[in-house]
């Protein structure tokens, strides 16, 4: 895999229902490989629009047009005879809203890897649904009762099968939009703390509106304003010396990024901003 | 009249409403309760007894041949409906129809819901006379899955819609294909198509109109699918004007097995729905 799996080139994505808009104005980013990546910026400013469109995700909606492309590991995402399925088998991506597939806790985990064919035996399926359980520290809580409906889990515990269901699939990245901005803060902070120990094995490309979420997690930063990219830095840079004015207003001026990035315990940060609902310090200045 | 006296009124109406038609449908179930309970109870094997050769004259044997002739008409009709309905509730949602040619397509479903029941009676009718068949079972199966068709298909079709769209982002974030992905937000509108299901075969089974003169109203025993039957509704409009005080008696059992058949599905349905409720979204709350 190169250093940047994912990258994109002049992208443009257009909403051509009642009204034209230009949700997504040529943008051309690159995602490293390994890290993970947020995407930050107000509301309605073509975070999820974006992201959607890295792996074709936007496609399913009516009225939705695109220019320029998408590489992944050089690759053109648009321009190929590839079906759009297989292009989302290998960038995954995880919905804002944790929702379980109306299947067993089991069958949650097994459905990518039964519609792609990945494994091999009924013993293959069980590990691989154990090994991917693990992963998002889901199996101590779920191991007794595999069988039992997804949906009976708490809505913490299904973004983390949600996780551990786009993993399973062996996405080369992953794309998580909003991932906790429906959780409680103590469920946020455990798919946090997932996400955190994921990120040195996959590239993940996370879209939040909380920029407190951004300084704990985030490697790199990608602001994004009125579908344009102002500004894109690794998280120190980006919130310490900020270049641009837009993103100085936004954040609310230079602000220091205090974080253990090797720690295993929880963050050190209140608990209450971890859904990025809480009116962290910076948060609404836009 | 002050707001809180407004209030008040309002809710006495509403209440007297409610009160009104409880009251007609315990009515209802009373009498076909006590005087087809009454038959049943004093001889239960007239719902499994053939009719006798002069059985609408004199109630000799019992009505198995309309039990069975209900069961091989809506059986039958209810499957084929609900395959096609199925089948056009999915392909009316947005990734195979736009939201302009569904709802055209709906306007036109609801249509025929509304249609009267003898219209389809007398639209097989009119096929049988052109082809030069006879009324039989077959013709009944027709008639009665037109009549299904856009019950099951509104249900289903309302059913799809309601199913949570984040089902269908991530099944398609997974790499699913369209196909695998609606077979997801089948199951997940489960309880919706199930409830579909059953409204359908219940709304089949009461119907007479359409059978009236499409299967032939025979007093035998069914022989085959291209030879004349009867279902129970029309057998209970037969008994019902009967001159012999037996056969009319037959009537209100026959109504009473009809009853009990049509609550014990939807007793059934609440039973499946909830069975698949709890893997739905939102299902643990």
């Amino acid at each position: 895999m190169t250093d940047t799996p994912l990258t994109t080139d002049q992208l443009s994505v257009t909403y051509t229902g009642d009204r034209e808009i230009e949700a997504v104005k040529g943008v051309s980013i690159g995602f490293p490989a390994n890290t993970l990546t947020t995407i930050i910026g107000p509301s309605g400013c073509g975070k999820s629009t974006l992201l959607k469109s890295l792996n074709r995700l936007h496609e399913i909606q009516e009225n939705v047009t695109i220019d320029g492309d998408v590489l992944l590991s050089g690759d053109s995402v648009y321009n190929t005879d590839v079906p759009a399925p297989e292009i989302r088998k290998r960038i995954g991506y995880v919905p804002q809203t944790p929702t379980a597939l109306p299947v067993s806790i089991y069958e949650n985990v097994a459905y990518g890897l039964r519609i792609h064919g990945d494994y091999e035996s009924k013993a293959d399926l069980d590990e691989k649904v154990e090994t991917y359980l693990r992963k998002v520290n889901l199996w101590d809580e779920v191991a007794d009762r595999l069988d039992a409906p997804g949906a009976e889990l708490s809505t913490g515990q299904i973004q983390r099968l949600c996780v551990a269901r786009s993993l399973a699939v062996e996405p080369d990245v992953l794309l998580c939009d909003e991932v906790t901005s429906a959780l409680d803060p103590v469920s946020a902070e455990s798919v946090e703390k997932t996400l955190k120990r994921l990120k040195s094995e996959y590239t993940i490309i996370l879209v939040t509106h909380s920029m407190a979420q951004a300084r704990r997690l985030a490697d790199e930063v990608v602001f994004l304003y009125l579908g344009e990219v102002i500004e894109s830095n690794d998280v120190r840079s980006f919130f310490e010396d900020p270049q641009q004015e837009r993103t100085k207003a936004f954040i609310g001026g230079p602000t220091p990024v205090n974080r253990e990035d090797n720690a295993t315990g929880p963050t050190t940060t209140p608990p209450t901003s971890a859904g990025g609902e809480g009116p962290a310090a910076g948060d609404d200045k836009q | 009249m002050n707001r809180y006296m407004t209030q008040r009124l309002f809710g006495i109406a509403v209440r007297a409403a409610a009160l009104l038609v409880v009251g007609v449908l315990l009515l209802v179930i009373g009498v076909t309760v006590a005087r087809g309970g009454g038959v049943l109870l004093a001889d239960p094997s007239i719902v499994f007894t053939p009719p006798g050769s002069r059985y609408m004259l004199e109630g000799t044997g019992g009505f198995l041949h309309a039990v069975l002739g209900s069961l091989f008409i809506v059986g039958p009709a209810t499957v084929v409906s609900m395959v096609a309905a199925v089948s056009t509730a999915v392909y009316l949602q947005s990734d195979y129809s736009s939201r302009r040619f569904s709802d055209g397509v709906n306007m036109f479903l609801n249509v025929l819901w509304g249609t009267p029941p003898i219209v389809y009676g007398v639209f097989v009718l009119t096929i049988i006379i052109a082809t030069g068949a006879q009324t039989s079972l077959f013709f009944g199966i027709i008639a009665i899955a037109i009549f299904q068709y856009p019950i099951m298909t509104r249900y289903t079709d309302e059913a799809l819609r309601a199913a949570p769209e984040t089902v269908r982002e991530s099944t398609y974030g997974l790499g699913a294909t369209r196909f695998e992905s609606m077979r997801m937000t089948v199951r997940a509108a489960a309880p919706g198509v199930i409830a579909g299901l059953v409204m359908g075969f219940a709304r089949g089974i009461g119907d007479a109109a359409t059978v009236l003169f499409t299967t032939g109203r025979s007093t035998r025993m069914p022989g085959g699918l291209f030879e004349a039957a009867t279902t129970l509704p029309v057998l209970i409009f037969d008994q019902a004007m009967s001159f012999n005080a037996e056969v009319r008696s037959h009537a209100y059992a026959a109504a009473f097995v009809l009853t009990s058949v049509v609550l014990g599905l939807i007793l059934l349905s609440k039973l499946l729905a909830g069975r698949y409720a709890r893997y739905t979204p939102g299902g643990n709350r």
